[in-house]
């Protein structure tokens, strides 16, 4: 067998998504944060019912609508058109606002630029440079039961994006609690990242190398099982 | 009580340089753009009124709505959460020439903020924003071992807002997610000016179906088929 590459052999973006979306249990309530995190709705297991959430004021929305059908007062928190489910609900800023902080949502999961093995998250800017824009990451870190991230193990340039302490500016303190990587899935306890699945073939020492922090084991590391035909 | 108007320059015939302006709507949906349009009108022809704060989740789009009104140079400062659209030319261009204040705040604190100065609470608690740089300067409480920052009201002079059914006491409802910020900004200025797509009489809205009551409403116009500005945007309008 061939030496794993981390370029190479990393899961798509699709198979993150699909391996974050097997563990959202039926019944939740589920805000997917504007891009790369929305892929998970397009793998909610079959016979799993989730009700999305999206900033600007609606519960319960589906798909895009089709080319030619948009309503551009029916749209979602990245002013994409969408549609309706039954028994969709629309509501204004604050009660929406009040459902993030509130403590209503089972999970949020946003995308990252770090996170520390603290649960500290950057995902909103990357310097001082051009105009800045926060949107509702602040909030949408607070709050909700489960707060999970869905990212590529490292950046485009190879470093890692799992880190000590974030260097980026923070969105959140101490508010990630689960990490879907393009090698991993890692829990945050205690202050530690605890490793739970690694992609097969790819060895502790490897993963280690491109992890910014010390990666904890608790009981079994399973095998990080995704649909091939993601890739 | 009639708080009816004829027309959309009447609406907003009297907004004074210098004013604090909420403007409704996230994105297009629910943008009030015929009373934008009738604000940038009578800057264009009276050159007031000029150096208005605006607050809106965004910071506009294209050429047309709240950017035509930076474009136009008629703003001083936006009060937003996120200045960035699939065009935000008008904004990013003056914001990096230094001709426009930027103050950026988290889109649920926005709201909150916008919520208490209607509701009268001058500050309140959240953990939105702690122990990050917009939450500098700013007191921080612990609340049962969790840190939270205290933030103020946000008020403003005028607010001007789209409903979808209006009547002649200011009683409104919103068309789907074109309710989001609106609402509470009709609670939260000093006067609202709301333009509905249809307007009646007192009682063309069953009570149960209200969500904004005409309290909160000073005046009304209606504009039949008001324009959106996703449409706008997309077909290239310049306003």
């Amino acid at each position: 067998m061939a030496e794993f590459n981390i370029m190479q052999d990393k899961l798509s973006n699709a198979q993150i998504a699909w391996r974050a979306a097997q563990d959202i249990e039926d019944g939740s309530y589920v805000n997917l944060g504007i891009g790369f995190p929305e892929m998970i709705a397009k793998f909610q297991p079959e016979g799993r019912d989730m009700t999305y959430h999206t900033e600007n004021g609606v519960l319960g929305f589906g798909q895009a609508p089709k080319e030619g059908e948009e309503d551009w007062d029916l749209i979602n928190a990245g002013k994409k058109p969408i549609t309706l489910k039954p028994g969709a609900a629309f509501f204004h800023h604050a009660d929406s606002f009040a459902m993030v902080r509130g403590g209503h949502l089972d999970l949020a999961v946003l995308g990252a630029y770090q996170v520390a093995q603290n649960g500290d998250l950057a995902n909103w800017r990357v310097g001082t440079k051009g105009v800045p824009a926060v949107g509702g990451a602040m909030d949408l870190v607070h709050g909700a039961k489960r707060v999970a991230v869905v990212t590529d193990h490292v950046t485009k340039e190879g470093s890692p994006k799992l880190v000590e302490r974030c260097t980026f500016p923070l969105t959140g303190v101490g508010c990630v609690t689960q990490i879907y990587t393009s090698l991993a899935v890692i829990d945050i306890k205690g202050g530690r990242f605890i490793l739970r699945e690694k992609v097969p073939g790819l060895s502790m020492d490897v993963l280690q190398a491109v992890t910014g922090a010390t990666l904890h084991i608790e009981g079994d590391v399973a095998d990080l099982i995704v649909p091939e035909e993601l890739a | 009580m009639d708080k009816a108007l004829p027309t959309v320059a009447d609406a907003v015939a009297d907004i004074p340089d210098g004013a604090t302006v909420m403007i409704g709507g996230f994105g297009g949906s629910g943008a009030p753009i015929e009373l934008i349009h009738a604000l940038i009108d009578r800057f264009r022809a009276t050159g007031s009124p000029a150096a208005i704060t605006i607050i809106n989740n965004n910071a506009g789009n294209g050429y047309c709505g709240i950017a035509a009104m930076i474009k136009a140079g008629m703003v001083r400062k936006m009060i937003c959460s996120f200045p960035r659209s699939s065009n935000a030319e008008a904004f990013n261009e003056k914001y990096l020439a230094g001709e426009i204040e930027l103050d950026l705040i988290p889109q649920g604190t926005l709201a909150e903020r916008i919520r208490a100065a209607g509701a009268g609470i001058p500050a309140f608690y959240t953990p939105t924003s702690f122990g990050t740089e917009l939450a500098e300067g700013k007191p921080t409480e612990e609340f049962d071992g969790k840190m939270y920052v205290r933030e103020r009201w946000l008020k403003a002079d005028f607010a001007l807002i789209k409903g979808q059914d209006g009547d002649r006491t200011g009683n409104l409802t919103y068309r789907m997610a074109g309710r989001n910020f609106n609402p509470l900004m009709a609670m939260a200025a000093a006067k609202t000016i709301a333009q509905v797509s249809v307007l009646g009489v007192p009682g063309s809205i069953d009570p149960q179906a209200v969500i904004t009551p005409g309290i909160f409403v000073d005046a009304i116009v209606e504009v039949a088929e008001p324009q959106q500005e996703e449409v706008l945007v997309r077909t290239g309008v310049v306003y």
